[in-house]
């Protein structure tokens, strides 16, 4: 039950019952990025605008489970307003932390403690962390930074 | 005599487990099912004290694991109601491969442009897709057959939908709803339209009674590991004379009456088709698990199930009303024991990974059916269903994560 508590944090479920920056830009002049959860069915739409190398405004919608929907919100209100290059940090930092899982795949029981990501850099984000202890949910926790990214590759941004 | 089901969860070995310090509650069978004791012996044996390569060697364990094989694959053809196993039955992988067989094998060589298949809206995509690629390769037509408004397939246009089909392929049982489509109406309609009809036994296999030559079924697919069997192994049973008019999917070792540089003759039925080592200690196993099923009484089982099934509904909603959604048609006759679950505000995958905490194991997501959840306008469910070894303290546990999951998202 403690991993389970460390996975639905209340940060996590506030974010899932009153989602941030929800809804879709007018396109254009915004960007527009859809992803999909293969496993799950779920879906993620993300709309984007860009201007002087800023992330002006990003909506979010589609439907998925908490941890899907809750790292969607946490995503829109970490990088609105930032300029791209700290939007790239950030991505880069909160996936490193959800990859942790990978690189440990061979330690068989889980025991091994995952090497320390600056936290810190991540605010309110690191209470998704819990989520690396649920290989099958770290899907559902980068669906949002994975479609951010390729939006922002598409955008040439 | 009625099912023993505290007998058969003593046969079952991974029952008597924990997960997270809670006694596991297995209630996903229809994505795999639980293996007895006696399955997995089988198959230590044949690898203690018999293991050689069927078909080939004339030496005592090499006939020894060829009689084993051939066995299973008598096996098979009784469980399923085959007159002619020996030539009935084919070994593949799993009900996918099986299907995919019936498309290449099969539907390639007898399908022209403009021919069409029927299938319905509830089905796997297992027995979809292998269609949709052959559609695009071919420029066969695709029909699907919809649900009635009580979640039952809707037969009203099935005369219709069948005129001018080569094929009719469908589940014997919904992954998703539990939905029991009637087969032998089914058959009696394709064959007036001089189409053949397949049935993806996957589902049902474990749980109903099909018997092919009673049903009057041209084809049929089924996977070992939904009945208590091992992974690795399933089988396509079909009319001798469907087998001998289709041509090879896979070539190798084993299929061919002949090969010389310029060309092959393959060989009969079914060895035509099982090209390559077979799974043989799978085969084994599953014979094993058919047998143990045939022991229990294939009709007690069912009755099991479906008192099992009918007290769960009755249960959820007295317990629920209308905060849990169970998807599919009410309980009754055309009902399987798959219950889709939709709590009021969280997320099938939400609900899963709270039942988890308490022990209990069920499927979130689309079941490999989006076309029927799309259909459905839904996006995901958590899938409980039950096996021959569940009972009503199963459904016990599932109502006390299904609480402690609607409590946290509340």
């Amino acid at each position: 039950m403690a991993d389970l508590e460390e996975l639905y944090r209340e940060i996590i479920l506030d974010h899932y019952r009153s989602p941030r920056n929800r809804g879709e830009l007018p396109v254009p002049p915004a960007h527009r990025a859809e992803g999909f959860n293969p496993l799950c069915g779920d879906e993620i739409v993300i709309t984007f605008e860009v201007a002087d190398g800023v992330l002006k405004d990003i909506k979010i919608a589609g439907q998925g489970c908490s941890i899907s929907q809750s790292s969607a919100s946490l995503m829109s209100a970490a990088v609105k307003g930032q300029p791209l290059d700290e939007v790239r940090k950030k991505v880069n930092t909160f996936k490193t932390l959800m990859s942790v899982h990978e690189a440990h795949l061979e330690d068989t029981d889980g025991s091994e403690e995952p090497e320390a990501v600056d936290l810190r850099s991540l605010g309110e984000l690191a209470a998704l962390q819990g989520v690396v202890k649920f290989p099958v949910r770290i899907k559902c926790a980068t669906l949002a930074w994975n479609t951010l990214t390729q939006g922002l590759e598409d955008a040439g941004a | 005599m009625s099912l023993d089901v505290t007998q058969v969860r003593k046969e079952i070995p991974i029952l008597s487990r924990e997960v997270h310090g809670r006694r596991i509650v297995y209630l996903d069978s229809a994505a795999s099912s639980l293996p007895p004791q006696r399955v997995i012996d089988a198959m230590s044996n044949y690898y203690e004290t018999t293991h050689a390569n069927v078909h080939r060697g004339v030496y005592a364990t090499a006939e020894e694991a060829t009689r084993l094989f051939e066995q299973a694959r008598i096996g098979v053809g009784r469980f399923v109601g085959s007159t002619d196993p020996l030539h009935e039955v084919v070994f593949t992988k799993n009900t996918t491969e099986a299907i995919n067989l019936v498309a290449h094998g099969w539907a390639r060589h007898h399908l022209n442009e403009g021919d069409a298949v029927v299938l319905t809206i509830m089905e796997h995509h297992a027995n979809i897709v292998p269609w949709q690629m052959l559609a695009a390769e071919r420029g066969i037509e695709l029909r699907f057959l919809p649900l009635d408004e009580h979640l039952r397939l809707d037969c009203s246009k099935l005369e219709e939908t069948l005129a001018g089909a080569k094929l009719l392929s469908v589940t014997a049982m919904s992954n998703v709803l539990g939905t029991i489509p009637p087969l032998a109406d089914l058959a009696r309609a394709a064959h007036a339209a001089g189409a053949l009809i397949h049935v993806d036994a996957a589902q049902a296999i474990a749980h109903l009674e099909l018997d092919m030559a009673a049903l009057d079924l041209d084809l049929l697919s089924f996977s070992g590991h939904k009945a208590l069997g091992p992974t690795g192994v399933g089988a396509l049973v079909a009319r001798a004379e469907v087998l001998e008019s289709m041509s090879p999917f896979l070539g190798g070792g084993g299929m061919i009456l002949d090969v010389s540089v310029d060309r092959f003759l393959p060989a009969e039925p079914p060895a035509r088709f099982e090209p390559g080592t077979p799974p043989i200690a799978e085969a084994i196993g599953l014979n094993a698990a058919l047998g143990y099923l045939t022991e229990l009484g294939r009709a007690e089982i069912r009755a099991h199930e479906l008192d099992l099934t009918t007290k769960a509904m009755t249960r959820l909603s007295d317990h629920f009303g209308d905060r849990l959604k169970i998807w599919g048609p009410p309980a009754g006759a055309d009902r399987g024991g798959v219950l889709s679950l939709e709590l009021e505000g969280v997320h099938a995958h939400d609900t899963a990974q709270m039942l988890d905490s308490v022990g209990v194991c069920v499927r979130p997501g689309h079941h490999c059916a989006k076309p029927l959840m799309k259909a459905l306008g839904l996006v995901a469910t958590a899938r409980a269903s039950f096996g021959v070894y569940n009972d009503l303290d199963d459904v016990e546990a599932l109502i006390e994560g299904l609480e402690q999951a609607a409590k946290l998202f509340a």
